[in-house]
């Protein structure tokens, strides 16, 4: 997956005369005519008495705000910051201008979906977390495979595994054992499925090199067979089980009014992804196996020369990302439904895909777009609840289309890792 | 030089293992699933001849297997052109949404006044929209360089939500709303639906296998789609191999630079590729709509509608040798095997999921067994190589220096 390999894009011909397109471009124009569509929508629909109670849970005292001129006054702006960084050339500038209405998007949208009505922010930034959970979890799986050189299009197929399997054993030892006990093996049964899946996707493409995708397409196919049938086969017939992993609330940081129900009262996987996302930073950057695999990720060939054993390295951290997916798997069954159904995952897996291109292949920067995306996701769920006109449809289409902006190079060039989707070949050229 | 029987006897050897990936990879598919139905005390003999029953055994079940295959044909043209062209794409499924959306846009808007005339309409707005979907990454692809594959995969779930949004709102039949919570668009005019196809048989035909009908494959739910994806099939044949465009795209595929050198638009072409290959899925999409369900629905997901044919069309593909020609065999096969799977799910209990993760495996072992071709030939080459260089210093030790 040479995303940012620059093969057809130097041949450009350089007589045609075209309007550059750039990231600050692009963003000015988006806000000039997201500032436009506010002041529009905040004269015509919403009248001065609007206003938006925002509450924040048992504990805390409720914020009213006026809907109309918080709307007015952030689409002064967009609209503003768009016409400035159009105008003006330094870059600086424009770069904290667009900053502030990056950060400003999520409470605006939040006052206005929410006009005329209250809404929870705890609630809901808790959930946005709480959605966010298995696409972090699957943009640290791709990270270890992609920064090591093997893309990994599978993730979905190695959550759906997971996510099936070990809430089958799970509901097998379920009479048994004791529930917690059940739990722990079926999350870790899980983690081996995905482990499991991400061999097979190692021996196809790292030791048979064959086309990755392709790997990847077939390897999600046969998850989606494997998993229905295992499910008509054993579940169909089984009554035991049901019941999710029971919460962690932290004693002390959980009573803490907003930050106790957002952070600290969550389910193990939850805190999972905090610690992989951090374990995940500190191994690439921090360790020699994780210089070992950004050089294989970069360049096999030197690193070969250097005594790096390319295969081996490839092998490990593909088959380490297949246990993260298989984890995240498991947040979908064990930890939040107690069911399973045939293609649960329903394409998160490439959104974790897309949040890890969002993030630049960098663990922190995947974190922030599995974040972004989870709530694009819990917002699709609050707009259809508050009767927002526009369609939730739209809302599930934004992790893609930013995807493919990001992809685009329109926000900042994406950075694949230079040998992503190469096999190696030792006595290749 | 004399051929010795044994070096012969090498060649033939060889020539037979490099046409036999695909047959190998078959029957190592078919040992697995031999294994899974006797782990599922299942006689695999028994299985197996329950799908071959289920898939060919009579009139109607040969019927449904076409009509299982049809879409994936047209996908499956498209993904040869596309494949050949050296454009990986995986977004049947979202270029089959399309251009069943904007084709049944088409059709319902061309109602009466039209008559019949709204079925090439429509299927001409489902090539297009189908074109101008796969167009977009062919697109991002030249001028970007956007990995194909992964906007092809954004594109397929931008393209369900698209389907979902215009069946709950625009396109919803307003009689049929809130009726079993299946979004679905207004029956289209008899008019305008696809003939069912039949084909008339000599007298005493019918007779000699006792069919019920004096027409073959009349009563089944085989319609004209199947002709004309056959006859594309040999369209996109021809384009490939035999016209200077299909020449060009080939050349892409095979080596970019090279092309680039001899004056071909590299760019042009690749988004050309992506465009036909986009264009047959949307037929794919269309054809569904026009000729079978008559009406577009979903249960809100990309399958609901298209029946996984958009990657099921990849596998078909493959296994034609990315010929269009080949494909139609290749379609008829695998729509054997889907319908012949529910089948036995009927008959033995074995659920029919199996057979989609069989699938998969045809393909790793067809992708991996082409790897093993390969393997062989390089090996082949290095003996070669060996011998010759024996020979050759054989050769010098004879001649005194």
């Amino acid at each position: 997956m040479a995303v940012a390999a620059p093969t057809i894009n130097e041949a450009a011909p350089a007589g045609r005369k075209r309007i550059k397109i750039t990231r600050t471009l692009v963003f000015s124009i988006l806000f000039v005519a997201f500032g436009v569509w506010l002041i529009l929508g905040a004269i015509n629909t919403l009248t001065p008495e609007t206003s938006t109670l925002l509450t924040f849970g048992a504990g805390t005292p409720d914020l009213p705000v006026p809907t109309q001129i918080i709307t007015l006054i952030s689409g002064i702006y967009y609209a503003a910051a768009g016409v400035i960084c159009l105008i003006m050339a330094q870059q600086r500038l424009r770069t904290i201008l667009l900053l502030i209405g990056g950060v400003l998007l999520i409470p605006v949208i939040i006052i206005i979906a929410a006009a005329d009505a209250s809404t929870n922010v705890t609630t809901l930034l808790s959930v946005s977390l709480r959605l966010s959970t298995p696409i972090v979890l699957g943009a640290m799986a791709g990270i270890w495979c992609e920064r090591s050189g093997v893309s990994n299009i599978a993730i979905e197929g190695m959550m759906l595994t997971g996510a099936c399997n070990g809430f089958v054993v799970f509901t097998i030892l379920s009479p048994n054992l004791a529930t917690g006990e059940a739990q722990l093996v079926g999350v870790i049964i899980s983690i081996l499925s995905g482990g499991l899946m991400s061999l097979l996707l190692a021996w196809l493409s790292i030791t048979y090199k064959t086309n990755q995708i392709v790997a990847g397409t077939v390897i999600n196919i046969m998850a989606v067979g494997i998993t229905s049938f295992i499910r008509r086969e054993v579940l169909f017939s089984s009554e035991a089980g049901r019941g999710t992993l029971a919460p962690w609330p932290i004693p002390v940081l959980s009573d803490m009014p907003v930050v106790g129900e957002i952070f600290f009262s969550g389910r193990p996987i939850f805190y999972m992804m905090f610690v992989l996302v951090i374990v995940t930073h500190v191994m690439l950057y921090f360790t020699r196996w994780g210089l070992r695999t950004r050089a294989v990720g970069e360049n096999p060939r030197a690193a070969d020369t250097l005594g790096v054993n390319v295969i081996r390295n490839r092998w490990i951290n593909v088959f380490i990302g297949g246990m993260i997916a298989g984890l995240a798997g498991a947040w979908f069954s064990l930890e939040t439904t107690g069911s399973f159904d045939d293609n649960m995952t329903s394409g998160r897996g490439f959104i974790a895909l897309a949040a890890m291109i969002f993030g630049k292949w960098t663990p922190f920067g995947a974190f922030a777009g599995g974040i972004l995306f989870g709530f694009s996701d819990a917002m699709g769920q609050r707009f259809q609840f508050l009767g927002v006109p526009i369609p939730p449809q739209f809302l599930q289409m934004v992790p893609y289309v930013i995807t493919i902006i990001v992809l685009a190079g329109l926000v900042g060039r994406a950075q694949a890792p230079k040998a992503d989707g190469v096999p190696y070949d030792k006595e290749g050229k | 030089m004399s051929i010795s029987p044994a070096t012969w006897a090498r060649t033939a050897l060889n020539r037979l293992l490099d046409a036999s990936p695909l047959v190998i990879a078959l029957l190592l598919a078919f040992m697995v699933a031999s294994t899974l139905l006797l782990a599922l005390n299942v006689s695999p003999l028994e299985g197996f001849a329950s799908m071959f029953e289920g898939a060919f055994g009579n009139e109607n079940s040969t019927a449904e297997t076409f009509v299982k295959a049809t879409p994936m044909l047209f996908v499956a043209i498209g993904i040869c052109i596309a494949f050949r062209g050296g454009m990986t794409n995986v977004g049947g499924e979202g270029q089959m949404i399309m251009g069943a959306v904007a084709g049944t846009a088409v059709a319902l808007a061309a109602g009466e006044p039209l008559g019949w005339l709204g079925i090439p309409l429509a299927i001409i707005a489902g090539f297009i929209a189908g074109a101008l979907y796969g167009g977009l990454a062919g697109w991002l692809k030249a001028w970007f360089n956007v990995n194909e594959i992964l906007s092809t995969i954004m594109l397929n779930a931008i393209a369900v939500q698209f389907m979902n949004f215009m069946l709950n709102g625009p396109m919803l039949d307003p009689t049929e709303a809130g009726v079993n919570q299946i979004p679905k668009t207004a029956r289209i005019l008899e008019t305008i639906q696809l003939p069912r196809l039949s084909l008339p048989l000599p007298p005493g035909v019918a007779d000699l296998f006792s069919l019920q009908n004096a027409e073959l494959f009349a009563r089944t739910r085989l319609h004209w789609g199947l002709v004309i994806a056959v006859l594309l099939a040999v369209v996109a044949y021809f384009l490939l191999w035999r016209t200077t465009v299909g020449y060009r795209i080939r050349a892409v595929g095979e080596n970019e630079r090279a092309s680039r050198y001899a004056g071909i638009s590299v760019r042009g072409h690749m988004v050309l590729s992506m465009m036909l290959a986009g264009g047959f899925a949307g037929l794919a999409g269309i054809i569904q709509v026009l000729g079978l369900q008559y009406r577009l629905q979903t249960d809100g997901s990309a399958t609901g509608f298209t029946g996984n044919a958009g990657f099921n069309g990849i596998v078909v593909a493959l296994f034609g040798g990315l010929n269009p020609l080949g494909a139609i065999p290749a379609s008829a096969f695998f729509g054997g095997l889907l319908v012949g799977a529910q089948k036995m799910q009927r008959d033995l209990g074995v659920p029919a999921a199996l057979i989609t993760s069989i699938n998969g495996l045809i393909v790793i072992f067809a992708v991996s067994s082409e790897y093993f071709r390969v393997w062989l030939t390089r090996r082949r080459r290095l003996a070669e190589a060996e011998a010759q260089q024996k020979a050759a210093s054989a050769s010098t030790a004879g001649v005194p220096s």
